[in-house]
């Protein structure tokens, strides 16, 4: 039973600490634009264009070509397409440690699907059984594999280890950990998952379940990585979506009484407390106060 | 490549934190193959004593030293109250969530490092890795909000807070031309270019520190007097009336620049600095205008006369209020929108910086030159001979129009139009390289910082430019660079006269327009004359 509540408790700490952090960005004052060309869902993103390449640009109000910016997404995500272009020896080490993952999230679907259906008395058949195993070991083995390549180059390259913080070189270790006590307990114990879907089971149904000592821990160590992820540099699996959308890509305008402009006039309106002498800041003053202050001759 | 520097090696007094390495250096190609490259000049000793130049070989900020430990604490202590306001809603609004996301999402792949051009062409230096100084702040960051706790120490690494640190950090502000080709790299999305900015930013609005030429010689005399250049709103009618007077007789069309012409379509605004650098450019700009028929004017008004904007590398203050001038003078005068001149950072600056500023009867439209040039070119208006323009012509994309607002294929349709022998660099367009007079470099001279921006960041363009002649070296046939910015244009013109590349190779530049007047057939031959 205490598995079964360390995993809810887990579980929900991730989803809290995901939203918070995502609400904490949500949540950002508007920015100036500062977008980064190609802008995928500009109607010229082939050349890497924008709408100021039309004359009179403020009268265009071009279709975003939202398909461009999911494809984008699309390739970024399963390919890891900017690494693949820019670092082709990094993306050797990072596309089996993210397809592993990537597998390994495919693997917790499948063991809820299991439990879904052992509830409702469906019978999933073998092959469910057989494709979850398949996808566990594969998970595994590849996160395992790009981890340790990630772990070794961070440490054999001066550069990256230099730029290393200890938590760095941690978090890689913690996925090692992971992949490896996932593999073992495959190979000693849980040769079809058979426990982790006992497991499943019980997490659905609050049916307690006597799992083999080296299961808890593989299941354990998973809930920890869970629980730590959001708090570490890894959150950008979801973080990723403003850094790319509401920066690199916000290329909205601000046309007179939208609600964006709404939003900038409040925001002149921001107290300013800069100490340079030549800013003016302080005593109350707001940005439209700096912005128009007259400059001494 | 020189050895990684341990971060605990930032804060530790000592005479410089690396040196820049000619011997690690990629040669050019030829005829520069096996060209020597003479040493940078040393900084003196007086200037060694007197200011901040523990970085490196050069200075870009000329700080006088702390006289006393107080005054280096006073230092610290504004530079950390600093950082407070760089993170703050309020103070900090206009880049808090993309600096916010870049400090907290690098994963340290070093990606964005081979993007690089000042990393690449020093030789792989570790002094100028794009993530260098950003993991500077970000340790100076994390640890000064957690109180130096081992938890943010394991977490982000760790840093000594002191004025050594920070006194570098300042300085490696400025090996950075804010091109962001690193941030098109990052997987993440995380921009060493904006921390680079943001960090020219905390020191100057918090300690009033940032270089002479941009800040004293730059915005506030542009604010003061008019124009970045110093001069007055007199001194641009008589260069301007000098300049038509250049263009009629050279053209044998009559060229009669208008200013204040309340309720014109266009008011043009160039960067003063063409004016007086480069005449032939308004020159040109006027006698395409009238040639297409299009009404337009000048505005003579204090900084109406000069499009630049040097607040967008380093001050968002200073920025505004350049910008909202600009603003005013185009509502006073009843124009239907500003069209700015060959000029990358006044096309960010006024296009798209300014878009999230000026709000109201203030957010008058605002359009770049190259693509009021393309409709012109395009529509037929002028009678072009794309022969007279029979030379390899090679197109630098400046990063401000191109990369970071997506301006790429107008000025391209004018080429095509206009140069028959017109050739791409690689890279280009959007993925083009700075000039490397980016971010106020191109006007930075104080001791040997314009030695260094020339081996360093100018070289990658210069290797651009070889390369893209390679077919045709002989210096007695003509090439042409076209650069459609001003500080581009310096950069060009420098690095050109160092390497002699017009005596040896041929090499000449300058912007679009005169590539245009030196097709219409209405104009004399011979606009770009060889010997220019």
């Amino acid at each position: 039973m205490i598995l079964i509540v360390l995993a809810y408790l887990a579980l929900v700490t991730f989803a809290v600490a995901v939203a918070l952090r995502t609400l904490r960005i949500a949540r950002m004052p508007v920015h100036l634009r500062w977008e980064l060309y190609p802008v995928p869902h500009e109607p010229h993103a082939a050349h890497g264009g924008s709408v100021f390449e039309e004359l009179n640009w403020w009268q265009v109000r071009p279709k975003p070509n939202r398909l461009g910016g999911l494809k984008v997404m699309a390739r970024e995500v399963l390919l890891l397409q900017g690494v693949r272009e820019h670092n082709r020896q990094l993306w050797l080490r990072s596309y089996p440690f993210h397809g592993g993952l990537y597998l390994l999230g495919a693997l917790i679907l499948l063991l809820g699907l299991d439990a879904v259906a052992a509830g409702i008395k469906w019978n999933l058949g073998t092959a469910v059984a057989a494709i979850t195993t398949v996808v566990g070991v594969a998970g595994f083995a590849l996160l395992g594999i790009g981890a340790l390549g990630l772990l070794t180059r961070r440490l054999a390259d001066s550069a990256l280890r230099a730029h290393s913080a200890p938590a760095d070189l941690f978090n890689l270790v913690c996925f090692l950990v992971v992949a490896t006590l996932g593999l073992v307990s495959f190979t000693v114990v849980d040769h079809d998952f058979s426990h982790l879907r006992a497991f499943a089971r019980a997490l659905l149904h609050l049916n307690p379940v006597v799992l083999p000592t080296l299961v808890v821990a593989q299941i354990v160590t998973g809930l920890a990585l869970l629980v730590y992820l959001p708090f570490s540099h890894m959150s950008h699996f979801f973080t990723k979506w403003f850094m790319y959308h509401s920066v690199r890509w916000d290329d909205q305008a601000n046309r007179v009484g939208s609600r964006l402009e709404a939003t900038i006039q409040r925001q002149l309106g921001e107290r300013v407390t800069w100490a340079a002498t030549h800013v003016g800041g302080g005593a109350g003053r707001n940005w439209v106060d700096v912005a128009t202050a007259q400059v001494k001759k | 490549m020189t050895l990684a520097i341990p971060f605990a090696q930032v804060g530790k007094p000592s005479e410089r934190l690396g040196r820049l390495e000619d011997r690690a250096r990629i040669p050019l190609p030829p005829p520069y193959h096996d060209f020597e490259e003479p040493p940078l000049p040393a900084l003196s000793p007086d200037i060694r004593a007197r200011c901040e130049c523990s970085l490196d070989d050069t200075v870009a900020v000329s700080t006088p030293r702390p006289a006393t430990p107080d005054a280096e604490d006073a230092m610290v202590k504004g530079f950390l109250a600093g950082l407070d306001k760089l993170f703050s809603r309020e103070d900090n609004w206009t880049f808090l969530e993309p600096l916010v996301l870049s400090m907290e999402h690098c994963t340290k792949c070093q990606t964005c490092a081979t993007s690089c051009h000042i990393f690449e062409e020093s030789g792989k230096n570790e002094l100028y890795r794009p993530t260098f100084r950003s993991e500077i702040l970000r340790r100076l960051y994390f640890k000064h909000r957690s109180g130096g706790s081992l938890l943010s120490r394991f977490q982000h690494g760790d840093i000594d807070i002191n004025w050594t640190t920070i006194a570098r950090l300042l300085e490696l502000s400025y090996r950075c031309n804010l091109c962001r080709r690193c941030a098109q790299a990052c997987p993440m999305g995380v921009d060493n270019g904006l921390v680079a900015r943001e960090i020219r930013k905390l020191f100057s609005m918090e300690l009033g520190i940032a270089p002479k030429e941009i800040h004293e010689k730059g915005s506030m005399l542009q604010l003061r007097a008019g124009s970045s250049t110093g001069m007055n709103p007199e001194a641009a009618h008589d260069n301007v009336a000098f300049i038509d007077e250049e263009m009629t007789e050279k053209t044998g069309i009559k060229v009669e620049t208008k200013w204040d012409v309340a309720g014109a379509d266009v008011l043009l605004m160039h960067n003063a600095g063409e004016m007086l650098s480069w005449p032939e450019n308004p020159g040109a700009f006027a006698l395409i205008l009238e040639a297409a028929g299009i009404s337009w004017t000048l505005s003579s008004e204090l900084c109406g006369y000069d499009a630049v904007n040097y607040g967008l590398w380093y001050d968002d203050a200073q920025f505004a209020r350049v910008v909202i001038k600009h603003a005013q003078i185009a509502k006073k005068l009843g124009v239907k929108k500003i069209v700015i001149g060959e000029c990358g950072h006044a096309h960010k600056s006024m296009m798209v910086i300014a878009d999230r500023i000026l709000t109201g009867e203030l957010n008058i439209p605002r359009e770049s030159s190259l693509t009021l040039l393309a409709q012109i070119v395009d529509s037929g208006k002028l009678k072009l001979d794309p022969s007279r323009n029979d030379f390899p012509v090679t197109l630098h994309d400046p990063c401000n129009i191109v990369r970071l607002m997506g301006v790429v294929e107008p000025q391209r349709r004018v080429l095509r139009k206009i140069a028959p022998r017109f050739r791409e660099m690689t890279p280009h367009g959007v993925h083009n390289y700075c000039c490397g007079g980016g971010s106020g470099f191109a006007i930075m001279s104080s001791h040997n910082f314009a030695d260094w921006r020339m081996r360093v960041a100018t070289r990658r363009k210069f290797r651009q430019i070889l390369e893209a002649f390679q077919d045709d070296l002989d210096p007695a046939r003509p090439k042409y660079v076209c650069a459609p910015c001003s500080n581009c244009k310096g950069a060009i013109r420098d690095i050109l006269a160092r390497y002699k590349a017009k005596e040896k190779v041929g090499i000449r530049y300058g912007g679009l327009v005169e590539l245009i007047v030196n097709a219409m057939t209405d104009a004399r031959p011979g606009f770009l004359s060889s010997d220019e």
